[in-house]
């Protein structure tokens, strides 16, 4: 649909695309990570390309799958002039999950801080010159980041400690503590009445 | 003591003026969706914001990595709770993408059918909730009266009112009912007399219109660049719409205006929801016209599909076909994907990464309103704090969403 902005990506950063496909009818153009900013600006100012609408970022944690680099940053963009779209990728990160920074998309686009925010949040990482990195989904005492694969699913990391009960632990409030009216789930307060 | 009608220089009258910080919500009833802003006041116009979301969070894609692709249904309904059909198919048609395999005819304009009466909910429930906000209690009331209209039809398709779960990979739960299409041309002129009636209190209404009209006003470069879509962005006079640009289902078979705004303000969000809501009709009205009456609602292939249940009881082929889908999961071939449908929000986009097994190995949801959020707090700075209300009102935050 619009190989035209692979080609013209390609023309103009030579080397910095790593690879392009088109897979599902998705153009997308993997980016060298240094020239992550350079790419984007060209996108949005081209009058040919014209990327003017921010779709998308997130990322993506390939350590299940032992790719090296560990991180995909994934961007989807759109023109509204020319009703193209493409995806740029680039691929950020160590094994252990250090070293994935890259540079931040919100001088480019002012649409990327809360998302750039988020993929910190979610995937830890760092995106160079974003005015305000900080966590948006989980609060500010989280330990972790919890979509990477090596976080546990199940983890849990309540901010009001749980309480040491008979077969393990219970929930912070008992049931008699808290609204009277609540669910009395706890096996302990049926044997009590 | 002094007299009090001594005459005093105006400088030692001035009150202390530092900036004063106040907490808006979480637990706010103005701030539905369960989100925190943090304002920094002189007197009563705002001279900071910061918007703190993710008191809803329940982290959707983690979950959705650990079962297969059907079982992300029931999260999908929870995404956007006030009209869970919309996400059910725009889930439903990125999964087919990845397959490369399109639903039988009848499936789609069922889809569309179900899909617009989920955006006139969406829709209603914003404008009612925004005005209900303001103080005008009654409209919402009529409002309310209107879904539950659209709600009776969903139960009777669906058997559920809110959280359908409907949606499949390569079809719907169930074939349209016998009367479906009989219920929805009954029921939706009720329903637009119900609204016709909910508006008229309040679009002559002074003090509505005065909290309204020039309120949250944003440019179109502005709401582009921050990422908007849907509603919000055609407020400003830009028509983008999924559904006219990139055509998906059978919209393109489908005569429908967009409705736009000319200023982005509050008014004009309200306006181009109230439109779109008869616009809905019109594309249902169509689509309950083209849609056949009889005529496979799902795919057959059996690497997608259940087998029949008296195949599934009577024949070990279908026994274990049924088994591998349900244990094994629908295959999906590897690589990404991003497939967008217009949800009743905006841009509602699904990027899914697949390794080839039943399990998602990333699902990635583009919440429309996650972006309109973040337009927030250039929206109410420099305005006075009783506009944070209807502006937060018209940008309709749904926390699951935005939240995910």
């Amino acid at each position: 649909m619009s190989q035209k902005v692979l080609d013209l990506l390609q023309a103009k950063l030579g080397s910095g695309v790593v690879e392009t496909h088109s897979q599902f009818g998705d153009d997308t153009a993997v980016i060298e990570p240094a020239r992550w900013r350079e790419a984007a600006l060209f996108l949005r100012d081209d009058p040919r390309l014209a990327m003017n609408m921010f779709v998308d970022l997130c990322a993506v944690d390939y350590l299940a799958m032992n790719v090296e680099p560990r991180f995909e940053v994934v961007c989807h963009l759109r023109s509204l002039q020319h009703a193209h779209r493409v995806r740029i990728k680039a691929r950020v990160g160590a094994e252990d999950g250090t070293e994935a920074e890259l540079d931040s998309l919100v001088p480019v686009w002012r649409g990327a801080d809360w998302f750039e925010r988020e993929t910190f949040d979610m995937m830890g990482i760092v995106f160079r010159g974003h005015p305000d990195l900080r966590r948006i989904l989980m609060y500010p005492e989280f330990v972790g980041h919890p979509l990477r694969k090596d976080y546990p699913a199940d983890k849990i990391q309540p901010l009001v400690e749980f309480r040491e009960g008979t077969q393990g632990k219970l929930a912070p409030f008992g049931p008699d503590e808290g609204m009277s009216f609540g669910r009395q789930t706890h096996d302990y307060s049926r044997g009590e009445n | 003591m002094e007299p009090l009608d001594l005459d005093i220089e105006e400088g030692q009258l001035e009150l202390a003026s530092e900036p004063m910080m106040l907490n808006m919500g979480p637990a706010h009833p103005a701030m539905h969706g369960t989100v925190r802003i943090v304002l920094e006041l002189s007197g009563e116009t705002i001279l900071k914001a910061d918007v703190q979301i993710g008191y809803l969070h329940r982290g959707f894609e983690k979950m959705c990595e650990r079962g297969n692709w059907s079982q992300i249904f029931p999260y999908a309904d929870r995404l956007n709770y006030v009209s869970p059909m919309l996400n059910n198919v725009g889930f439903s048609l990125a999964v087919e993408k990845m397959l490369g395999v399109t639903v039988p005819e009848r499936c789609q304009y069922y889809r569309v059918v179900l899909g617009e009466l989920a955006r006139i909910c969406d829709h209603l429930i914003c404008n009612g909730a925004m005005a209900m906000e303001l103080g005008a209690f009654t409209p919402f009331l009529y409002f309310a009266r209107a879904r539950e209209v659209i709600w009776d039809i969903f139960e009777e398709e669906t058997g559920a009112r809110v959280t359908h779960s409907f949606g499949r990979v390569g079809g719907m739960a169930k074939p349209p009912s016998a009367d479906f299409k009989e219920m929805v041309r009954a029921g939706v002129p009720r329903v637009l007399a119900l609204i016709g009636e909910g508006e008229k209190l309040l679009l002559k209404n002074r003090i509505f219109l005065d909290r309204v009209e020039g309120v949250g006003r944003i440019s179109s470069a502005d709401a582009l660049s921050l990422g908007w879509t849907g509603v919000c962005l055609r407020s400003t006079g830009i028509p983008y719409d999924v559904r006219k640009s990139h055509p998906y289902l059978v919209y393109d078979r489908l005569d429908f205006d967009v409705p736009v705004g000319t200023s982005g303000d509050n008014y004009d969000r309200f306006m181009c929801r109230s439109e779109e809501i008869r616009q809905s009709w019109r594309i249902i009205e169509q689509a309950l016209d083209q849609m056949p009456d009889s005529g496979p609602v799902d795919l057959t292939d059996p690497r997608i599909m259940l087998p029949p249940k008296e195949e599934v009881y009577s024949t070990i082929e279908g026994t274990i076909q049924h088994f591998k889908i349900v244990m094994e999961g629908i295959k999906v071939p590897a690589g990404e994907c991003y497939s967008y449908t217009e949800a009743g929000n905006g841009e509602l986009g699904f990027y899914l990464v697949s390794d080839g097994s039943g399990t998602p190995y990333r699902v990635r949801i583009r919440p429309p309103c996650f972006a309109s959020v973040q337009g927030l707090k250039q929206l109410i700075t420099g305005q006075m704090i009783a506009d944070v209300v209807p502006t937060f009102g018209s940008l309709n935050m749904i926390g699951g969403e935005c939240d995910h």
